[in-house]
């Protein structure tokens, strides 16, 4: 009686082990270390390795050790944070042009551990510190844009068709083609029906014009919608990229939101001032023919359009636009060599460079200007409701005469500072955003709070467990401290899942675990209790213990499933925080089932099994 | 001699005073019920949407300082306050009033604003921002949580005992519930997201308790022959009593751990779960096995049903 089968021993004692296996990496300390990556078409090779290492001597920077990584990466430790800091100092003065470098930390693994795939826990932000932001793309302007491109293209197919129209509006989400007789009005249907496919046309009249409507399909919609998050997200992780933060996480989450998470970043104002712009530059001709006064007492001329300088001097420029923002290939932050001042040096695609050297040659002499346009979304409530509204300023950086025909580079200059060189190339470089974009929430953790947090939960959950283990060992001793043994066990295997899985272990996480340490006894509690009764009953020893453990099974799965529909309800329903503490909930319940039912009975198994008792120590 | 005796033969007669508990309780939860209706709650960032900044300085500052010069910058509505420390003070900005631009960037502005006040001697260490949107949708996802965990309680507890402790089960868990979201409105106690996380975990560890007794309950039902149902729930919870005080104990214990070490970001938390498992304790006596009781719960319903053998149909066809 009270004998476990060596296989049932050997399958638990493996699963502790295997258990003990994947959370020993969060025993080794965390170097911290800078991950660095080539900056555009500059690739890390083992020449890259020699020539950091060089630079770090120079500098007398100790490096602790240089690895390569996945992916093209490399990895350098330190041994302390100030060197980790003078380290990315190095590289920004020396290297900044070829290496992205971001500050990181590094599990100091033993290279066959690091084979098997085990790592430490993942710890979400609200413990490493760093930057959590929810982003809520803007879908019914992404719709508008589509219907407009769609109006331009109708525009030019009728064009080209040479049919008539009077005027081509977009309303009530769908394009409306005015004309001003039936026939025409017919043809350009049978020309929209035949050449936009994808389309739903529809006719009608309306005081005396003739109408064809065209509007999007509700399925083209979403793809169209479907896309533009796509497209939002490719953008996003470019412009996140550039930012030079170690392992950022940028995610759809639902119908219409992005999560953008950057461990270990600090300045939320300048990932802000990043996510949310749409910046581009347009270049344009300045009209010189014209009078500007006339234009600001209300008369401006057809073909040009009024704009400020940064100053707040009018000027008239041209309507047709040389080249925007979308024929920018690349674009670099740097200084022009005569003035010194900031420059953003532009690279154009094929289309665009043509154009722009055809225009320039023939206006060689002439001023042109770039104008400087950026658009941001923000929510006003009005009468209680968020009303979005998207703000657009539209400047004219700088006016320079044409000197000579522009190639495929060239730079242009006036802005304010070399930060802004900076963010503007960058944008330029990461692409247009496919809609407007808004920052809905915002969580950032400062790193010495992150460690506060580290530092609180751990203080919690070994004082939580010191009580527990104390408390059981002197109530239930010998019974007792075979459920506090388990009790550590089973707080090793849900650290062994954790890590395992990779899931996030967040604070709420911390206190998740804390509750499982409380609640895991109950499980033995209910054994011992039952073993007690049995005694107390006239039971012998060993047959209470059978007893005991036979009849609790059934209330403890009973009482633990409920407890794991809440968690299931949490996790489903919750948001980050909320989450880790459902994961940490869950994964505690099986573990400590597994170990207060099976792993308690092997050990007490071991103790008493197959002995003639006269007593238990209970 | 060792404590396992104190608790050892009790025959405590919980039954007959459920009748004044249940009148405690309905007043107790009427007085809930009321502050939450008129009171309301201190609803957290989570819910409200708005500006909370944590700002860490070198030296001790003064509040007014602060407040005075976010007021002179534009921002006469930011409330300021300690947190923790007088080197530590936590900023709230509230939502956004009509008219207004309700962007994430007023925090920028508020560090930019504090930063060049105190020339760079100030750390930032946390802001949380949240649109009125979100909050909107955080408090509907809130509510809708709680009740799917309800009825996907009920059903399991329905089916694998009997819908009168489905009911009872379900009872003592609004109640719990209730008392708890009660407590914090009555006292106007912070209510955040990390709050309604803990209000779930009461629920599922409420249940726990709930359950033990009734499985005891179904036991004694099946094993005692003689006994009415008020001495065999009266019984059974003295069966259990000991494992009832021990699993609340060590859980309180570990809790009360929580809630002086944890720090201020899950203080509500721990508290919200030192009060579910207190009250916790309570309904399941006196709420769950007192209602499953007056549902007229008997022997029959808990024994194995019969099964009716093939040829015994009555054919009751003329």
């Amino acid at each position: 009686m009270n004998h476990y089968p060596l296989w049932k021993n050997l399958l638990i004692l493996a699963v502790v082990l295997v258990g003990l296996l994947f959370a020993l990496p969060n025993l080794f300390p965390q170097d911290p270390s800078i991950q660095v990556t080539g900056a555009r078409d500059n690739p890390v090779t083992d020449a890259a390795a020699a020539e950091i290492a060089a630079a770090m001597e120079n500098a007398g920077v100790p490096v602790k050790d240089v690895e390569s990584l996945e992916g093209d990466k490399l990895l350098l430790r330190f041994t302390t944070p100030s060197e980790q800091l003078r380290g990315q100092e190095v590289m920004q003065r020396t290297l900044a042009d070829r290496y992205n470098s971001a500050l990181t930390t590094s599990p100091d693994l033993p290279g066959w551990l690091e084979a098997l795939g085990a790592q430490p826990m993942f710890l979400g932000l609200d413990l490493r510190g760093g930057i959590h932001v929810l982003i809520d793309v803007d879908m019914d302007a992404a719709v508008d844009q589509a219907l407009e491109r769609y109006a331009g293209d109708i525009r030019t197919e009728l064009r080209k068709q040479k049919v008539r129209y009077l005027t081509i509006t977009r309303d009530a989400g769908r394009i409306a083609v005015r004309f001003k007789d039936a026939a025409s009005r017919d043809e350009a249907q049978k020309i929209v029906r035949r050449e936009f496919r994808d389309l739903t046309v529809d006719t009608g009249e309306e005081g005396g014009s003739y109408f064809v409507y065209a509007a999007l399909p509700p399925q083209l919609q979403e793809e169209v919608k479907g896309f533009a998050l796509e497209q939002n997200i490719t953008t996003l992780r470019n412009r996140v990229n550039a930012l030079g933060v170690a392992e950022p996480i940028i995610a759809r989450q639902g119908e219409r939101r992005i999560v953008v998470q950057l461990p270990g970043a600090q300045d939320p104002a300048r990932l802000k001032e990043l996510l949310g712009a749409t910046a581009t530059l347009e270049y344009r001709l300045v009209d010189t023919e014209h009078d500007v006064q006339d234009a600001l007492d209300g008369r401006v001329p057809v073909g040009s359009a009024l704009y400020r300088e940064r100053d707040g001097r009018p000027i008239l420029l041209n309507r047709r636009v040389i080249v925007t923002g979308d024929q920018i290939t690349d674009a670099s932050a740097g200084f022009d060599q005569q003035s010194g001042s900031p420059a953003v040096f532009v690279s154009l695609d094929g289309q665009g460079a043509r154009r722009m050297r055809n225009v320039t040659t023939e206006n060689v002499g002439n001023p042109m200007a770039v104008v400087f346009i950026e658009s941001r979304t923000v929510t006003r409530m009005v009468d209680g409701e968020p009303v979005k509204e998207r703000q657009r300023t539209e400047e004219v950086i700088s006016v320079a005469n044409i000197l000579e025909p522009f190639g495929r580079r060239f730079q242009t200059t006036g802005l304010d500072s070399s930060e802004e060189a900076h963010n503007l190339a960058l944008l330029l470089r990461a692409g247009a955003l496919a809609a407007p974009i808004e920052i809905v929430e915002e969580r950032t953790i400062g790193p010495s709070l992150g460690q506060d947090n580290i530092d609180q939960g751990f203080r919690s959950v070994m004082i939580g467990l010191a009580l527990v283990v104390v408390f059981m060992a002197l109530y239930y001793r010998v019974f007792g401290l075979v459920a506090d043994l388990v009790l550590v066990v089973n707080l090793v295997l849900i650290v062994a899942v954790l890590s395992a899985l990779q899931a996030t272990l967040t604070m709420p996480g911390i206190a998740g675990i804390v509750l499982t340490v409380g609640m895991a006894v109950d499980a033995n509690v209910l054994i011992f209790e039952r073993i007690r009764e049995e005694i107390r009953n006239g039971s012998s020893p060993q047959a209470s213990i059978h007893a005991g453990y036979d009849k609790a099974l059934s209330t403890i799965v009973d009482a633990n499933i409920t407890t794991l529909i809440a968690a299931v309800v949490l996790f489903s329903f919750g948001t980050g925080p909320i989450k880790g503490f459902a994961v940490t909930l869950f994964i505690g319940i099986l573990t400590s089932m597994f170990t207060a039912i099976l792993g308690s009975r092997a050990v007490i198994n071991l103790i008493y099994g197959g002995r003639r008792l006269k007593k238990l120590a209970i | 001699m060792a404590p396992a005796q104190i608790l050892k033969e009790l025959d405590i007669d919980f039954m007959s005073k459920r009748y004044i508990a249940a009148v405690l309780s309905a007043v107790v939860l009427l007085i809930c019920l009321a502050s939450m209706l008129f009171r309301g709650f201190e609803f957290g960032l989570d819910f409200t949407g708005g500006t909370v900044i944590e700002l860490g300085y070198q030296e001790p500052v003064e509040i007014a300082e602060v407040t005075g010069t976010l007021a002179d910058n534009g921002f006469p509505d930011a409330i300021v306050q300690y947190f923790g420390s007088s080197t530590d003070i936590l900023i709230r900005l509230p939502p956004v009033e009509e008219g207004e631009a309700a962007s994430a960037q007023r925090s920028d502005e508020v560090l930019r604003i504090l930063g060049e006040a105190a020339a760079g001697d100030v750390e930032l260490r946390r802001v949380e921002f949240v649109g009125p949107q979100v909050g909107e949708q955080l408090r509907e996802q809130g509510g809708l949580a709680v009740l799917f965990a309800l009825i996907g309680i009920l059903i399991y507890v329905a089916v694998r005992f009997e819908w009168r402790f489905a009911l009872g089960a379900v009872a003592a868990l609004v109640h719990d519930v209730l008392f708890t979201l009660g407590i914090f409105s009555i006292f106007l106690i912070e209510f955040d997201l990390t709050v309604l996380a803990a209000v779930l975990a009461v629920i599922g560890y409420s249940l726990n308790d709930t359950i033990v007794i009734f499985d005891r309950i179904r036991e004694n039902f099946r094993k005692m022959r003689k006994g009415s149902v008020i001495e065999i729930c009266n019984r059974s919870i003295n069966q259990t009593l000991s494992r009832t005080i021990i699993t609340s104990g060590t859980t309180l214990l570990v809790l009360l751990a929580l809630y002086f070490l944890g720090g201020a970001a899950i203080e509500g938390f721990s508290l919200a779960l030192i009060i579910g498992v207190l009250v916790g304790t309570y309904s399941t006596i006196y709420i769950a096995t007192a209602m499953a009781v007056w549902l007229g719960i008997s022997k029959q319903d808990l024994l194995p049903t019969p099964v009716v053998k093939e040829g015994e149909v009555v054919d009751d066809r003329p």
